[in-house]
């Protein structure tokens, strides 16, 4: 099963670098990788999806939590949360095209963030699975590029992932 | 308030921090802390002839003493070869501080003369490492350090310096810090107590239990809290490598220890048990063998203050998370007064093992008679009477280990050192070294083979130096056995390289150093030899001993086996 792990990681040197070294070590999956500062200076925020039975999802948040610069972490699809990603797209916006692109967009709350005579930039939020149909209605009038930021979480509710 | 340069605060910390000594090998990114060293005395330096042998010294240490092992070699070069230690550390769960000199900060990533990112290169292989920032940061990262290299499940943790950090231009208050805080370390020590009443509950209630123990008796100092706790409940016990001499092995209840060479009776006693009170061991696979038939009837309680140990090969029905010492305390307390339901079933299980015992007593090797080559295994049994059974016994990596742990006889913890996670050939003299440094009074024994031996033998000029009086002995097959032992078994006897056909005349090699050698080719030597080697505790003696070179070690489980697979000497199996 596919899983959301986000964590609270020291803002070291180094530090990113024993997370994702954990996961090629002990032949754990990557699928995504998030990373940036949280509003505390001395934290950053890491989320990573990855895919294992239950034994190897415990293992890794189990690693994950040993390594001294995890502060805290958090297996997300344990509970209610909300996931998102954030993907920029290059579609080749010619003739007739270039109204299939806007429509699409639309219809997906996707937005033109850049325009040229040949190219529209497209900007869209969503789950993986939005942005994955998003990819796979664009595929026929001709992606030229795709940069998405990797998923991001956090939990519904109360529920708080802070130190 | 007092300013030290940086070179001074590490030499000043250490003395703070109660080492007495460290073991380094010098060069161009250490010079200034070398001379730092240089003017004091508190901290005794012991110049290595190599720094693998610098950490496994330190690490030999540790394994006596229970205190980390501290190692200062340069960058570059210095820093990669110590790589070997420090993984060996890392596998055993061995205390260790390894400084690390590093190029300057401003030729970081530059390529620099003799510059490693050896943070990096070590990063999969330590507990934790830092790099100096600012020299102000080094009394705060080296507390950090030996905090984190002891405390939890202990490890080896490197610490990076570049060399304008110890600077003696650069001077910056210095304090010896008594305590750190590290938010996200918080390692646990009391078990969940449900957790271990449900434990106590099913141990009472058990008709064929056997506790199965490992490192973390040792490095916990929980061996008497556990020979306490097996004693009241009267269970059979089994150790791992790692955890031999966690309960005394002459015992009754004992059985030695158990896995890929380990005895009949622990092994078959495992398969058949149907409940396995694991603590401070790791199911690893020289112990399990195939896991998906390991112990088909078992329920297991797995204790281990490392969480990410329990249920990583083996899924444990009990987990309990805390230090060995700590839980077993509270199980003790909770057996206080209790009737066990399980005495009569009890009596069976014994029987069962007394058999298994008895089945393989007086058949484990053939001895040798006068005028004959020597047996490798009665040459430990003579060496384990020459010693009373009191000596620190370190091993290499092969036959000789094995049949050492099997006919050396462990009374205590921490005495028995050796390389059981990496198995790294190479370990057994340095590490000899370290303990007979710290342990004048000791015999410290080192026993290797001549393949092992050949790996480190350049710290004979190390103890030529420093006067380091440990005995060596070497059970010379003539050849690489182990390897040799597992192509006779896989590959028809086909010995690719598995032989040693330029051996050196060891005496003589010895005697170059300025050190006794005895060479013993048969039965009838080895008694005078060993008297001799025996006579002065502070003398350096090797025993150069040639033994069989056709022996196999036995028991051995059969691979993808379950634990009673095993093969019981060259003509038997279960
Ligand atoms: C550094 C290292 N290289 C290779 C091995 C693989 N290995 C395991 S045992 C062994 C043979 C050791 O020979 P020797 O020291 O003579 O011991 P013996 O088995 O003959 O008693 C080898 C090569 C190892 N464990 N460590
Ligand atoms: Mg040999």
């Amino acid at each position: 099963m596919r899983h959301i792990i986000s964590i609270l990681l020291e803002n070291e040197p180094g530090a990113l670098s024993r997370v994702v070294g954990l996961f090629s070590q002990r032949n754990f999956n990557i699928e995504t990788l998030n990373v940036a500062p949280t509003e505390d200076p001395s934290l950053s925020r890491l989320t990573v999806t990855t895919v294992g039975d239950d034994r190897v999802i415990e293992q890794i948040t189990k690693h994950l939590n040993k390594l001294i610069d995890v502060v805290k972490l958090v297996d997300l699809t344990e509970g209610n949360h909300i996931e998102r990603e954030l993907m920029l797209v290059k579609v080749k916006a010619l003739g007739a095209a270039r109204d299939e692109v806007k429509r699409t967009a639309d219809i997906f709350r996707a937005q033109v963030v850049d325009v040229t005579p040949s190219v529209y930039t497209v900007q869209i939020t969503g789950d993986a699975g939005k942005l994955d149909a998003f990819v796979q209605a664009m595929a026929p009038i001709g992606i030229l590029e795709v940069a998405r930021t990797g998923v991001s979480g956090i939990a519904r509710g109360d529920k708080l992932l802070t130190l | 308030m007092e300013l030290l340069s940086g070179a001074d605060m590490i030499a000043r910390f250490l003395k703070d921090e109660g080492v007495e000594r460290i073991y380094g090998y010098p060069g161009g990114a250490a010079l200034h802390i070398y001379d730092a060293l240089f003017r004091q005395d508190s901290v005794q330096h012991i110049l290595v002839r190599h720094e693998q042998a610098a950490t496994h010294a330190a690490d030999g240490y540790a394994r006596a003493s229970g205190k980390p092992g501290v190692v200062l070699v340069t960058s570059g070069p210095g820093a990669t070869n110590a790589v070997t230690g420090i993984a060996t550390a890392y596998m055993d769960s061995i205390p260790m501080v390894v400084l690390c000199g590093q190029v300057a900060s401003h030729l970081i990533g530059e390529d620099a003369f003799q510059e490693t990112d050896i943070v990096g290169v070590t990063r999969p292989v330590v507990k934790h490492s830092f790099s100096i920032r600012h020299p102000s940061q080094i009394p705060e990262v080296l507390k950090k350090a030996f905090y984190l290299a002891a405390t939890g499940r202990p490890g080896p943790v490197v610490v990076d310096i570049p060399k304008d950090m110890t600077a003696p231009t650069e001077r910056y208050e210095y304090v010896y810090p008594k305590k750190v805080k590290i938010r996200s370390y918080n390692p646990v020590t009391r078990g969940h107590s449900g957790q271990i009443k449900k434990a106590v509950d099913m141990m009472l209630k058990a008709r064929r239990p056997v506790f199965y123990t490992g490192g973390g008796i040792v490095t916990g100092r929980a061996s008497e809290a556990l020979t306490d706790l097996v004693r009241r409940l009267g269970f059979p016990i089994t150790t791992t490598l790692m955890g031999i001499g966690g309960y005394p092995q002459g015992d009754r209840q004992s059985l030695g220890w158990l896995g890929m060479h380990g005895s009949f009776e622990a092994n078959m006693a495992m398969h058949h048990a149907d409940l396995i009170v694991a603590i401070g061991a790791r199911f690893d696979d020289r112990v399990t063998n195939n896991t998906s038939k390991f112990c088909p009837t078992a329920k297991i309680v797995h204790v281990d203050i490392d969480p990410s140990s329990i249920s990583k090969t083996v899924r444990a029905d009990v987990p309990i998370v805390g230090a060995a010492g700590s839980v077993i305390d509270e199980m003790i307390s909770l057996i206080q007064g209790r009737e066990a339901s399980n005495a009569e079933s009890l009596g069976e299980w014994w029987k069962s093992i007394e058999g298994w015992r008895s089945e393989r007593e007086g058949k484990l090797y053939e001895p040798s008679k006068p005028g004959e080559a020597l047996k490798p295994q009665e040459v430990i049994e003579a060496v384990y009477r020459a010693t009373r059974g009191e000596a620190f016994v370190t091993t290499d990596v092969g036959q000789h280990q094995m049949f050492a742990a099997q006919y050396y006889k462990f009374a205590k913890p921490n005495r028995f050192i050796t390389s059981g996670g990496l198995g790294t050939m190479g370990f057994g003299f340095p590490a000899a070294m370290g303990v007979k440094l710290s342990y004048p009074q000791d015999d410290v024994v080192c026993f290797t083979g001549e393949g092992s031996f050949q790996m480190m033998m350049q710290e004979l000029s190390t103890c030529k130096q420093f006067d380091v009086g440990v005995k060596i002995v070497n059970l010379n097959n003539q050849s690489l056995g182990m390897v040799r032992q597992w192509q006779d078994l896989n590959y028809k006897s086909r010995h690719a390289h598995s032989y040693m056909e330029s051996l050196p005349d060891f005496t003589k090699l010895i005697e170059a150093y300025g050190f006794t050698a005895i060479k013993v080719k048969t039965h009838d030597e080895l008694a005078p030899a060993l008297e001799r080697a025996f006579a002065d505790t502070n003398e350096l003696v090797f025993l150069d001993i040639y033994v069989d070179p056709f022996e196999h070690v036995y028991p051995m489980q059969v691979p993808l086996g379950s634990m009673r697979d095993m093969l019981l000497s060259k003509t038997e199996r279960t």
